[in-house]
């Protein structure tokens, strides 16, 4: 029974990632008509962001919870800036490629300083040591975690659809080109978007670096599952991301009390299932 | 004037015949085990050229055919004792089998969602064969043996295996050219080009898609059955996704549509590969991609084709 609950936890964790990375996606992808490849590649970033303050200049967790999104969120700033726009004339793919290279570049770097094997990252202080629910012990980090995901994926669903900004900017997912014309900076808008969508990424990899440790390997091995929930969720709506999300990884946990071997192809066959009886998606428009 | 030129050296054979004289020539010059590998990626890389190129879909997962047709070539002629040639058929099968699986559910989507559908189920793959009995895991099928071609030529002699990988990847080749230069190659750049147009006129799209699906992914087998006879092991290596990234970069290299970019793609990253080692493959690769996409999109061929007014 404590089995049961405690991989009921690990799998509401990784939902928590899975959900915050596709909710970055999905926005992206309505406003730039984007596929990030890069996503993952950049959640890596935040991790080693957050190691790197600690091990070099000794910036523990707390601050880094708030550098790191800002310094992936301003290099994703330059990227959308220097390289997306050029292309966004052409085919969506030339973009899938484009990022699909950035991520390959920045997961090679780290492969060339820290090897594969990764590095660990301590433990907040304050955020140590475990807690009896009753029916289970639950390490307090990650109760944190999903706790602090599951605010941030709620916040962005009230920015993006109760307020004004949230208004501008589904409008220009739908016609940019009339958003510009009531004079408002729709190529600084995506910009800024974009930035804001990787700088989430890169907050879901600090919250990481405690659990899984910092690790070249990390986002790739994640982007791919979340292009998957991305599948099954469709990326019309951001809500249907959140839930898409969380309810994989718990899925995905459950997979791993009942049938461990299949634990890491479920995602992918629920993709399957999915693909055949509803095409567009759980969440998603007709196409 | 056209009768007075040798049929070999007319303007669409020319292609072929200066192709061919370089790779017999090759082998003297160029280590041949090398020579294979490249051969057998070039052919990889028009299998999936077919696809993105001619229809338009870019799959993002195709090393699962060419993985998967491995391990079964290389089962089929260790465990079962098959002859090379069967256990090549056997790989072209199951390739073509799981092109009909994957291609029947990821033509329901167009566009980015085909490519992370095929990235997805490809992934699902490699899992496969990282856990289940047949494929050994993280030891792969080793010492495969290459066995006599239809009983009567030893492979293991290097020169008529690179004579035989050769065969293999000129007739790959040719099927592909065929392909394309005919009615039905046709039907799938005018899909490539204009889909609801395409059904407007009467073509049943998803028809053909399926079909060139399911023969790019054959094609993929074909040529990672003939890999694990060059390598004599069948590893994960070539179900990972990185394997699917790098066909996508061999193609983008040699030029997106253009039937002898692959190739050329393909001899360019297998030398980038063998001057570099370790962890700044991947960083240089990276590199490339970024620079094809935003400068270079017409590829080697490409640009070589419009500057020498040639149908490369």
């Amino acid at each position: 029974m404590s089995n049961l609950f405690a991989q009921l936890v690990l799998g509401l964790l990784n939902g928590a990632f899975y959900a915050m990375l596709s909710l970055g996606l999905a926005i992206i992808f309505g406003l730039l008509n984007v596929i990030n490849f890069a996503h993952g590649a950049l959640y890596m970033l935040g991790a080693f962001v957050a190691w790197g303050l600690l091990h070099y200049a000794g910036v523990g967790y707390w601050p880094a919870l708030i550098i790191a999104p800002l310094v992936v969120g301003g290099l994703g700033m330059v990227l959308e800036r220097w390289l997306l726009q050029r292309l966004y004339r052409l085919d969506p793919l030339y973009n899938l490629l484009l990022t699909f290279g950035v991520a390959l570049i920045l997961q090679g770097l780290f492969q060339l300083k820290f090897g594969s094997s990764g590095e660990p990252y301590e433990l907040p202080q304050a955020l140590k040591g475990v807690k009896d629910m009753g029916f289970m012990i639950l390490p307090i980090y990650r109760g944190w975690v999903m706790i602090v995901s599951l605010v941030v994926c709620l916040a962005t669903w009230y920015v993006t659809e109760r307020t004004k900004l949230g208004s501008y900017l589904r409008a220009a997912t739908e016609n940019p080109g009339l958003v510009q014309a009531f004079g408002i900076n729709v190529p600084r808008m995506v910009t800024v978007t974009y930035g804001l969508s990787v700088a989430l990424a890169a907050f879901a990899g600090v919250l990481a670096a405690p659990i899984y440790g910092v690790n070249p390997a990390m986002g790739a091995d994640l982007i791919v599952v979340v292009f998957a929930v991305v599948v099954i969720g469709g990326m019309g709506s951001i809500m249907g991301s959140i839930v898409t999300g969380f309810a994989l990884g718990v899925i995905e946990g459950l997979t791993k009390v009942v049938y461990p071997t299949a634990a890491n192809t479920v995602v992918f066959a629920l993709m399957a299932l999915v693909l055949v009886f509803r095409p567009a998606g759980l969440f998603g428009k007709a196409p | 004037m056209t009768s007075r030129i040798p049929a070999l050296w007319q303007r669409e054979n020319r292609v072929f015949v200066v192709m061919f004289a370089l790779l017999v020539v090759a082998p003297f010059v160029v280590y041949p085990v090398f020579l294979m590998k490249c051969l057998c990626m070039a052919l990889f890389a028009c299998a999936f050229n077919l696809l993105i190129g001619y229809v338009g879909l870019l799959s993002f997962g195709h090393a699962m055919f060419l993985g998967s047709a491995g391990y079964a070539s290389a089962h089929a002629a260790k465990v079962w004792g098959l002859p090379p040639e069967l256990a090549i058929l056997f790989g072209i099968a199951v390739a073509a089998a799981l092109g009909v699986i994957v291609g029947w559910l990821a033509i329901r989507r167009q566009g980015i969602y085909f490519s992370m559908i095929t990235l997805g189920l490809a992934q699902m793959v490699y899992f496969l064969c990282l856990r289940a009995p047949v494929t050994h895991g993280e030891d792969g099928i080793q010492g495969v043996p290459r066995g006599h071609l239809f009983g009567l030529l030893d492979l293991s002699d290097t020169a008529v295996m690179y004579g035989f990988v050769l065969g293999v990847f000129l007739i790959g080749f040719t099927i592909i050219y065929r392909v394309i230069h005919s009615p039905f190659g046709a039907v799938l750049t005018a899909i490539r080009e204009n889909e609801v147009r395409a059904t407007s006129l009467g073509y049943t799209t998803d028809h053909y898609k399926l079909i060139a699906f399911v023969l790019s992914a054959a094609l993929a087998g074909l040529a990672g059955a003939t890999k694990v006879l060059v390598f004599q092991n069948a590893s994960l290596t070539d179900v990972h996704w990185t394997m699917s990234g790098e066909v996508v970069l061999m193609t983008l290299i040699g030029g997106l549509g253009r039937f002898s970019g692959p190739v050329v793609g393909a001899f360019v990253i297998g030398a980038l590969e063998f001057k570099l080692r370790g962890g700044q493959i991947t960083i240089v690769e990276g590199v490339v991609f970024v620079i094809c996409v935003l400068v270079f999109r017409q590829g080697i061929m490409g640009t070589l084709g419009a500057a020498l007014k040639l149908p490369l």
